[in-house]
């Protein structure tokens, strides 16, 4: 397939592996930001490939594992006792909530839907007039613009029906509070690829710097990620910590102006909590006063949460990379996909899934 | 995609006229309603001597060991590029004969109908019904209609059932796999998944993605008719995909099985249906493909026959079984990396970015 097979390209994969082991000398912890990249790193074998200098750790990119656990018994709450019709993406429907997932409601004969695009959502409730619609709108800087440009279009429809519950988070703050807790063991950052496409590069400069660390923006398949991983060793063997972009096929330093003018035409920045992790200062996006009405935390009179978490996750130290999903006493055994007790376990870019899934480790544990 | 299973010029009876143009619960009562619904429809594509004896059951004389199976059929929507839920239910059931190494002899059919449903789409499935079984030579011999109130079904269900000789030289069984044995797939994966969803919630692609619905006896006869006892097992991947057969099979024949990544064919807009919504063709859904596990030295031979037929002409080895990693399934990716692919965990649902 153009624009894939040729970043997956095993002569081309093979001849980065082996400038990477030319070019390591001591050993590094590279933390990849996104999960997808996480997946795509242990799907494609590559962890394995590395040579045993270069350690990598996973970063809290999985938009599904830091949503926090109020939101989706919020989320719950409005599908089952207020009878909208929730929507949302495939990848939140069995993350755990306090009592129950989206997927346990679903079953429970709550009406919720999985959607590709919240622009369906707004469709649903032009066509349900009678009916209040939700779209649960979570997800980085990346599912961002998306969710705006909906909820723009339903102000322009004048659809009363229509709101999100959002929960939107942001990168760079994330990477500040990972390199400021005092456990991290990062040396160098990938960055996540589609999020430098809306947001541009500029937000990373003043971290590379004031972290010491280098940040490689970098894309999702095999070949950009040995290319992202090089990028990173190189310079942190000649001890330099600059942005560079190994995704340049679609990332420019200013981003996508047409995007970041709708996101902030909609959001304004907030403190967020984290799921697992903790209350990051002006981490992510609510809805402006001007775009209230569409805002379900504003327009239901939502109880307050009791958010239970299951107390032996560690989800937060494998968000920060401090942990290894491995390194979980419960990975594999009390924690399943099918019995999960923490998202990073659920979510299709979550770390523990993706180890759960591809890696042998689960199997071994198991037996 | 499904080459040659439509014909340039398709034959189709026309309705006849009946004096109502919805299901309803009347049609269920086995009264007059019933009769005239069964007369106008049912036996006028699928009636035969059996069937039309309209005894509560059919008698068969069949000699030699038979293989005997059932399967329901719920898929939504009923009517999808490339086929619907008719043939769908004739096809599947062939096929599960087709995998015990028996060739269909008769079927039983199940309609559980919707009250509401309109008869032009009830015909249309009857019309599916009776193509797929001349296709394949085999005779519904006996059945059954219901009719569910509206909101209790989701416009028609259908059971299928079916009876079939088992080929002379068949030997299939788990217990029959042995290491070095080749794994061949007989055509692309992910097609039929990827076709239903790409319509069930309104995605549009700019091509159209068709199932690939179809009876797979006569390749799968072929192959027994050449090679006999060294085709060791056959199998269908359908729900859950290559990969969670794949799965199950290792598990109860206790080998290990290794996969090459860049060998399992898969169409290019499948794949690309696959990319956008974040799937892994491993795990969706097919029709009209089988897994043979065949001795390593007939494998190419195999294959070679198989890409003689229409229905399986992109029939591949992907794999090996193994003494290595023992009741686990190993893919080797494009780039030469290793993962370990597991059975599919509840429903596989997109992703978010």
């Amino acid at each position: 397939m153009k624009f894939l097979s040729e970043y997956r390209d095993p002569e081309v994969a093979a001849q980065y592996l082996k400038l990477i082991k030319k070019t390591v000398t001591r050993p590094w912890t590279i933390m990849e930001v996104c999960g997808g990249q996480t997946h795509s790193l242990v799907k494609n074998g590559i962890l394995d490939m590395l040579p045993p200098e270069i350690t990598m750790v996973h970063g809290p990119g999985c938009p599904v594992c830091v949503t926090p656990v109020e939101l989706i018994d919020q989320a719950v709450w409005l599908a089952e006792e207020k009878g909208v019709i929730l929507c949302s993406f495939g990848d939140m429907l069995r993350v755990p909530g306090s009592h129950k997932s989206l997927l346990e409601a679903k079953a429970q004969g709550a009406d919720v839907r999985i959607l590709y695009s919240p622009l369906e959502a707004v469709r649903l409730a032009q066509t349900h007039p009678d009916r209040e619609v939700v779209f649960f709108a979570v997800g980085f800087e990346t599912t961002a613009p998306a969710n705006a440009l909906s909820v723009v279009h339903a102000k322009r429809l004048g659809l009363k029906n229509y709101s999100i519950l959002t929960s939107h988070v942001l990168v760079p703050p994330a990477i500040e509070a990972i390199m400021e807790d005092e456990q991290t063991r990062v040396n160098g950052f990938l960055a996540a690829g589609h999020v430098c496409t809306i947001m541009g590069t500029m937000e990373y400069y003043p971290l590379a710097e004031r972290f010491r660390v280098p940040i490689v923006v970098t894309g999702f398949e095999p070949v950009d990620l040995l290319q992202g991983i090089l990028m990173t060793v190189q310079q942190l063997e000649k001890g330099e910590a600059r942005v560079e972009v190994q995704y340049s096929r679609m990332v420019r330093e200013e981003g996508n102006p047409r995007a970041q003018e709708l996101l902030f035409e909609v959001f304004e920045v907030t403190d967020r909590w984290w799921r697992g992790i903790e209350l990051i200062p002006m981490s992510g996006f609510r809805l402006k006063e001007a775009y209230a009405p569409w805002d379900a935390t504003r327009k239901f009179d939502m109880p307050p949460g009791e958010a239970k978490e299951e107390e032996t996750c560690i989800s937060g130290d494998i968000m920060k990379g401090i942990k290894k999903p491995h390194e979980c006493p419960n990975f594999g055994t009390r924690c399943t996909p099918e019995r999960p007790l923490g998202a990073p376990m659920v979510s299709s870019e979550g770390a523990c899934a993706a180890y759960y899934h591809f890696s042998n480790l689960a199997k071994q544990l198991a037996q | 995609m499904s080459m040659q299973k439509k014909k340039a010029i398709r034959l189709e009876c026309p309705m006849p006229r009946l004096d109502f143009d919805t299901i309803t619960l009347g049609h269920g009562s086995g009264g007059l309603l019933t009769n005239r619904l069964l007369d106008k429809l049912v036996f006028e594509l699928l009636g035969n001597k059996q069937l039309n004896t309209r005894h509560d059951g059919a008698t068969l004389q069949l000699d030699g060991p038979i293989a005997f199976t059932t399967d329901s059929f719920v898929v939504s929507p009923i009517f999808f590029p490339g086929g619907n839920i008719g043939e769908l239910a004739i096809n599947g059931t062939i096929n599960d004969l087709a995998m015990c190494g028996a060739q269909p002899h008769s079927l039983s059919l199940s309609l559980i109908l919707e009250e509401g449903l309109p008869i032009t789409e009830l015909w249309e499935v009857l019309q599916a019904i009776q193509r797929a079984c001349q296709q394949a030579d085999v005779h519904i011999v006996t059945g059954d209609t219901k009719v569910v109130e509206r909101g209790k079904g989701d416009k028609i269900f259908i059971n299928t059932t079916g009876i079939g000789r088992i080929h002379p030289q068949a030997r299939i069984g788990t217990q029959y796999i042995e290491a070095g044995d080749a794994i061949i797939v007989s055509g692309q994966v992910a097609t039929h998944g990827i076709a239903i969803m790409s319509l069930r919630e309104g995605l549009e692609f700019e091509t159209t993605i068709e199932s690939d619905t179809r009876p797979l006896h006569e390749p799968v006869s072929q192959l027994l008719d050449t090679f006999g006892a060294d085709i060791h097992l056959l199998r269908d991947p359908t729900r859950g995909g290559l990969a969670t057969v794949l799965n199950e099979v290792a598990r109860d024949s206790g080998w290990g099985i290794a996969l090459q990544q860049s060998a399992i064919p898969l169409d290019e807009q499948v794949e690309g249906a696959c990319e956008m919504l974040g799937l892994d063709p491993l795990y969706v859904a097919n029709e009209g493909i089988f897994v043979a596990f065949a001795k390593k030295d007939i494998a190419q031979q195999a294959v070679e026959l198989l890409r003689t037929h229409p229905y399986t002409a992109h029939a591949a080895v992907i794999g090996q079984v193994v003494e290595a990693h023992a009741k686990q399934v190993v893919l080797r990716s494009r780039i030469g990396g290793t993962r370990v692919v597991n059975m599919l965990t509840g429903e596989q649902l997109p992703r978010i970015c």
